[in-house]
């Protein structure tokens, strides 16, 4: 651990360490950074790129838990970082900053979500339209039990840290993972949507939702409380009955 | 997991459920009545009831444990393709023919 420890701003600090590094290797790096009431994980690290460190490489956009883009690993937890508060995230007052697991590394806090996207391409995540722009707007009830499903999994801002805390995505690297298979189940319940046979047919391969050991880790940590292990449940229900058709 | 293969374990299991419990609670009478090898295998020898019984538990067995091996296999040893196959096919068969064996010799002699 390098000593990048400011001494002189000793009082009202926080004590935080930050991955510093690349696919190559790497180490972790202390830094003292001014508490604040209210403060974020996200505006610590936005401090240390300002006034210690100017290379240091993160992520962000919106600040306000919308663009999914900070996502980063606090003291060994998947945590969208612009809505951690350093208050709920510390233990015994320090605070451990690393880059989100499962994914390549670019560089100090920032991943390559290429795979992650990937994944949602292999699952069919992709919209299917049955009817082209010149057709009425479809009529979708609020209250029928399909649109309800797939709103309860459709508020998904793509943060990957379902995707970092899944185990199985670690041990099983091809694995689709809970965000894909979340948008898929989205979209199987989406009555507009026309692609459904050939997303069971991927969500039900080798990589697909039957990896899924139920460990809900997904669920636990999704920031915006959406629930994309009883996705991954629904998904291999309609996939076993649809076997049980003949029609995978 | 294919679905297929995660469907055959799952109904493997289902299998596998009571077969467990009539062969925990022979074990059991088995002990408690003090019964030797040679009353045991009197009663068993000749039977088509304890054959089915275990000859079923076998095949469950032989298919839940090679399934659920290959998972183990993909996710911690990261074999992959036919060679994970290979491997599950080899479990299965291995425990099919050990398996068989045992019911063959309490069964038939």
């Amino acid at each position: 651990m390098s000593d990048g420890i400011d001494n002189a701003a000793a009082t009202d600090t926080l004590d935080v360490r930050v991955w510093r590094g690349d696919e190559r290797g790497g180490d972790w790096h202390a830094y003292r950074v001014p508490a604040a009431a209210n403060q974020t994980v996200l505006d610590v690290v936005t401090w240390i790129q300002r006034h210690r460190e100017p290379n240091l490489a993160y992520r962000f956009a919106c600040r306000v838990g919308v663009c999914g883009s900070c996502a980063m690993s606090v003291n060994g937890e998947p945590r969208w970082t612009c809505r951690t508060h350093v208050q709920d995230a510390a233990r015994d007052g320090v605070l451990r900053i690393g880059p989100l697991r499962n994914l390549p590394l670019v560089r100090d806090l920032a991943c390559d979500m290429a795979p992650f996207f990937d994944r949602w391409q292999e699952a069919g995540g992709r919209f299917v339209p049955s009817s082209d722009r010149h057709a009425d707007i479809a009529a979708i009830s609020p209250e029928s039990p399909a649109r309800r499903i797939a709103d309860a999994a459709i508020q998904c801002i793509n943060c990957a840290v379902c995707y970092a805390a899944c185990d199985v995505v670690q041990w099983k690297p091809d694995y689709l993972g809970p965000a894909a298979l979340n948008r898929a189940w989205s979209l199987v319940n989406d009555e507009r949507d026309a692609g459904n046979k050939d997303r069971l047919r991927a969500v039900a391969g080798d990589a697909g939702c039957h990896n899924c050991h139920s460990q809900h880790n997904c669920t636990r940590y999704c920031p915006n409380q959406l629930d994309p292990g009883a996705s991954i449940a629904g998904l291999k229900r309609t996939t076993m009955k649809a076997a049980l058709k003949g029609q995978l | 997991m294919p679905i297929r293969l995660y469907m055959l374990q799952r109904l493997s299991a289902l299998v596998m459920a009571p077969l467990v419990l009539v062969h925990l609670a022979v074990i059991i009478i088995a002990v408690r009545s003090g019964l030797d090898a040679e009353t045991l295998l009197g009663r068993t020898r000749g039977s088509l009831v304890w054959g089915l019984v275990y000859g079923t538990f076998v095949v469950a067995v032989s298919i839940h444990a090679a399934i659920g091996l290959r998972t183990v296999l993909d996710e911690w040893a990261h074999i992959r393709g036919k060679a994970l196959d290979a491997a599950m096919w080899a479990i299965g068969l291995g425990l099919l023919g050990l398996g068989s064996r045992a019911v063959y010799a309490v069964t038939v002699g």
